[in-house]
């Protein structure tokens, strides 16, 4: 009788979704951001408190924004892919040192080189919530317009930097 | 009596009575507001807990957005759209009502219905009709008697 | 040496089982007797090389081997005895362990209690007990081996402080006796369908298997509310977790089945249903098992693991589960149809409770994998909790409660619904009437908590009437007639716990120094200050609380804030005035300036009802296991074989 074959249908159907499930991470949060404006901030720079950065004075450029901090244990795994590409000079990075202690995340970029062009800070974690972090590190790429078309949630590996990253970064520099 | 002594007959029995615990949020009417909204609310660093109870920073960070928001008198609506807006739709534990959802929120209810339309029609198909129209009349009286004393066996 | 004879005992079982789970299933097809008897002694020996390999890992647990790399994840030396024990489940693999040394228990009391049962259909049963214990011995073989062994190390990683507590003791091993108890009720209706043969005495051979494992996972799903409420956040005690949720479904199916077995027995009918509700119910104890372990959701319980134990546990569904549907879409057209039936009748509306309870499982499935569906078409991501299965679950559930007090009361196979009605007419009525008012007396009018008042009130003047008819008739003792009762009536005080904690939960959040009070209802919380305690394997901060009502003390409460020293966990020891008609529930907040301390005092009328209706229900079900039926059908097949 075929209704009785229906349970089994069904069954292999959840089975396939439940496959690719296996491939998925049911904790990483899609950012609602890509497409739209980076979110406004005036934040003061790490290496000169006087002074003050915001996504305005980028404008005309291709830049990565990446979140990280001094108490972040994996920002530490990505800090040598990032030193790489900023010897490379393709796209400048730019860093948000997010609830940290300047001292702290200013002798992190001593002793292990600093692959920012300019590190803002954000003490407090307000521009964070803006950008909808919720785990550090977290990188953003940001076009000439302003507008963020590329969200990475953790540490940026060399794969994804090639597979992902740049390929975007080298067509939004055209 | 002398005036201190009245004094100190008055002060002794306040300092004999305990102090009533005043809340630890600065207004309570808001926080239970804040708790009420937080509770639907999803903690993003968290293994599956919800805004409200979480201990985690961003939690804390957030709680503390939400409450500073509708100090300056947000409705709730835009506290929820100020907090998809960043972090999507994953933040609700409420999921919204759109059309990837339609199956979500109507599904059990038209599963329900499906169900009971063919339970209703698989039984009229068998048939409602008993086969007793064979049975005379004291037969029939022996099997409402047996029936009434076993009717509520299971 | 312990740990190696542990992992050969383990391979030892995987052979047994391996024989255990072929030699009689061939033999029953083939009708050969040598093969058929090798059943019992191969599911017997298979169960004592498990709980060998039980009790070299849990040996390695008490003497502090730290050399077994799951001892040192999973305990300390400083952990206290008892939960070293514990800590031997505590892990996925030792979870796993726990898993088929379950299994091998069950199918060892099916060989035991099972003489009045035909040979052949003992053989497929026991046989496919031992499919699925092969499955679960390969995987851990081959993916979650408990033994792997790793350099000595000084001391371990400490057991989880939230797992450092008496329900650990009995949460997991209650839980998965039912769990795994259904995989008799899914071999029998495996058995049934290889055979061919489904009739009543099948079904009254299954009930009590079914029923029993019912119970246990009514326990143990209670076991681990009460649990969670005492020791995670403000005192929840349901969070629709995935988790929770994996062991919510095999007992809304369980529930459907116990029932829907009941009227296979007694008319003959739903046999397809029975069969196709006791593959489910197993089938969703093995959805469970995979959700929990394999990473595809998030959640409090979830045990760290990959996903390449997701991917093995997924074929193993497939195989199993798959098989066993493919074989019902093949063979339930073959089983026969039983007795006619109206369409108001007791059987219809046992159907409509099958129905009812497998939409209720349907949503609460559909909400927990919604979000995975969502992700995998890549359509974005969705969040679904409390707010959307209480939404859904609540309306369905409701009409449910309210014709578990109708059906007892139906006829079998035709109802007479006036006379019915006219029987039925005033004790509704006064249900209606005592839930509207109630409320109001005891603060705030809601239409939920009616709603609950008047489900809770409609089932106990149902039962009455039930229990009232029969005594009439002078029908003598039935361990079946009254453990339904009992177990309806459980439902009716978990309802009202439920209704009234929802509905008049009061709580305050206060700053408080020493002398300070709080009062919540007319019970007042004094502070009695906080002082440094140092515990077996932590220290912290205890509190005091004295309570008083009315100026007569009531209790003195500790609640707790600990730093447990191998992981450096903080950690809320809540503490609890329990009653029969509210709890006094506090916790310790933060520590703030000048010597106060944040506290949290909460009201909660009836939430020990919630726990107590289940074990009102567990009790029903075992009460009525013990129904001579039961027991006098073996002499009688005795005499007839």
């Amino acid at each position: 009788m075929k209704r009785f074959l229906i349970p089994l249908g069904i069954f292999i159907v959840l089975v396939g979704f439940l496959a690719v499930g296996l491939r998925l991470d049911p904790r990483e949060v899609p950012s609602p951001l890509i497409g739209k404006p980076a979110p406004d901030f005036s934040l003061a720079l790490l290496s000169d408190p006087g002074k003050q950065l915001s996504p305005a004075d980028l404008r005309g450029k291709v830049w990565l924004f990446n979140v990280w901090a001094s108490w972040c244990a994996s920002c530490r795994q990505e800090h040598e892919v990032l030193l790489e590409l900023s010897r490379q000079g393709i796209v400048p990075i730019y860093g948000m040192d997010y609830k940290d202690q300047p001292a702290a995340a200013q002798s992190v970029l001593t002793r292990f080189g600093n692959p920012y062009v300019e590190t803002v800070v954000d003490l407090d974690g307000r521009a964070g919530i803006n950008y909808g972090v919720y785990g550090v590190p977290e990188t953003y790429l940001i076009d000439k317009n302003g507008i963020i078309r590329y969200k990475h949630t953790g540490p940026v590996s060399p794969g994804v930097l090639s597979s992902k990253i740049l390929p975007l970064v080298k067509e939004l520099q055209k | 009596m002398r005036p201190w002594m009245i004094m100190l007959a008055l002060w002794l029995p306040l300092t004999a009575m305990a102090n009533e615990a005043k809340p630890v949020a600065a207004d309570p009417v808001l926080e239970q507001r804040m708790i009420g909204l937080s509770e639907n609310l999803r903690c993003l660093v968290c293994q599956n807990e919800s805004l409200a109870g979480s201990r985690a920073e961003l939690a804390q960070d957030l709680r503390q957005e939400i409450r500073e928001q509708m100090s300056a008198g947000k409705s709730d609506k835009e506290v929820v759209d100020y907090l998809t807006q960043r972090y999507g739709d994953f933040v609700l534990y409420k999921p919204p009502v759109k059309p990837i959802t339609w199956l979500l929120w109507f599904g059990p209810f038209a599963l329900l219905i499906g169900a009971a339309g063919s339970l209703y029609a698989y039984i009229k198909r068998r048939g409602n009709r008993l086969a007793d129209e064979s049975l005379s009349k004291e037969e029939k009286k022996r099997v409402e008697a047996l029936l009434a004393n076993n009717g509520n066996e299971l | 040496m312990i740990p190696e004879l542990g992992h050969m005992a383990l391979i030892l079982a995987l052979l047994l089982a391996f024989i255990q789970g072929i030699l009689p299933l061939v033999g029953a097809a083939r009708n050969n007797q040598v093969l058929v008897s090798v059943a019992k002694p191969a599911a017997r020996a298979q169960f004592i090389f498990v709980a060998i390999a039980f009790g070299c890992l849990a040996y390695s647990f008490l003497t502090n081997d730290f050399s077994v790399l799951n001892v040192t994840r999973n305990s300390h030396s400083r952990l206290p005895e008892i939960y070293r024990f514990t800590a031997t489940w505590g892990s996925h693999e030792g979870s796993m362990l726990l898993w088929t040394l379950i299994l091998g228990l069950w199918t060892l009391a099916v060989t035991v209690f099972s003489r009045h049962l035909p040979d052949d259909m003992v053989a497929r049963v026991v046989s496919v007990m031992g499919l699925v214990s092969f499955g679960f011995l390969l995987f851990m073989l081959a993916t979650s081996n408990p033994f792997l062994r790793m350099p000595m190390a000084m001391d371990g990683s400490d057991l989880n402080p939230l797992l450092q507590d008496p329900g650990m003791v009995v949460h997991p091993p209650i839980l998965y006796m039912g769990y795994v108890g259904f995989s008799v009720a899914f071999a029998f209706a495996i058995a049934a369908l290889l055979s061919g043969k489904l009739d009543a005495s099948w079904a009254r051979w299954s009930r009590p298997w079914t029923t029993a494992a019912w119970s246990f996972l009514t326990v143990g799903i209670m076991m681990g509310s009460w649990w969670a409420y005492y020791e995670l956040g403000w005192g929840g005690w349901w969070f629709w977790d995935p988790v929770e949720n994996a062991s919510l479904m095999p007992w809304l199916v369980g529930t459907a089945l116990i029932h829907s077995l009941a009227v296979t027995e007694k008319r003959g009918s739903f046999k397809a249903w029975t069969v196709f509700l006791a593959i489910g119910a197993f089938s969703l104890s093995l959805l469970g098992t995979f959700l929990v372990r394999s990473g595809v959701l998030s959640s409090v319980h979830a045990f760290a693991t990959d996903p390449t134990r997701g991917l093995f546990i997924l074929i193993f569904l497939l195989v199993v589960i798959g098989g066993s549907l493919l074989l019902f879409a093949f063979r339930a057209s073959q089983v026969g149809l039983g007795g006619r039936f109206a369409l108001v009748s007791r059987e219809s509306f046992l159907m409509v409770n099958n129905i009812l309870l497998l939409t209720a499982t349907g949503a609460v499935l559909l909400g927990t994998l919604y979000p995975l569906f969502l992700d995998a078409l890549g359509l974005g991501k969705i969040s679904v909790g409390p707010p959307y299965f209480n939404t859904v679950f609540v309306p369905l559930v409701a009409p449910l409660i309210f014709l578990s007090g109708i059906g007892p009361l139906a006829r079998w196979k035709q109802v007479n619904v006036p006379e019915l009605a006219a029987r039925l007419k005033w004790g509704f009525g006064a249900s209606v009437l005592v839930a509207l008012l109630l409320p109001f007396t005891l603060g705030e009018w809601k239409p939920t908590v009616s709603l609950g008042y008047l489900l809770s009130l409609w089932i106990v003047v149902t039962v009455a009437i039930g229990v009232r008819a029969r005594m009439r008739t002078g029908a003598g003792w039935s361990a079946n007639f009254y453990g339904m009762n009992l177990a309806h009536l459980g439902v009716a005080v978990t309802v009202i716990g439920v209704t009234m904690v929802s509905a008049y939960q009061t709580e305050r959040n206060v700053r408080m120094e020493v002398g300070d009070t709080v009062t919540v209802k007319d019970y007042s919380f004094r502070f009695e200050g906080v002082k440094d305690v140092n515990g077996p394997n932590y220290s912290g901060s205890r509190g005091t609380l004295e309570v008083s009502r009315n100026g007569k003390p009531v209790a003195t409460l500790h609640p707790e804030k600990r730093i447990y020293a191998a992981s450096g966990m903080p950690f809320t020891e809540s503490a609890i005035d329990y009653g029969l008609t509210r709890d006094l529930y506090t916790a310790l907040g933060e520590s703030l300036d000048g010597g106060a301390w944040s506290v949290r005092v909460f009201h909660k009328p009836f939430v020990v009802w919630i726990w107590m209706g289940a074990v009102l229900m567990a009790l029903g079900g075992l009460l009525a296991i013990t129904d001579r039926r039961y027991r006098a059908s073996r002499k009688k097949e005795r005499a007839g074989a």
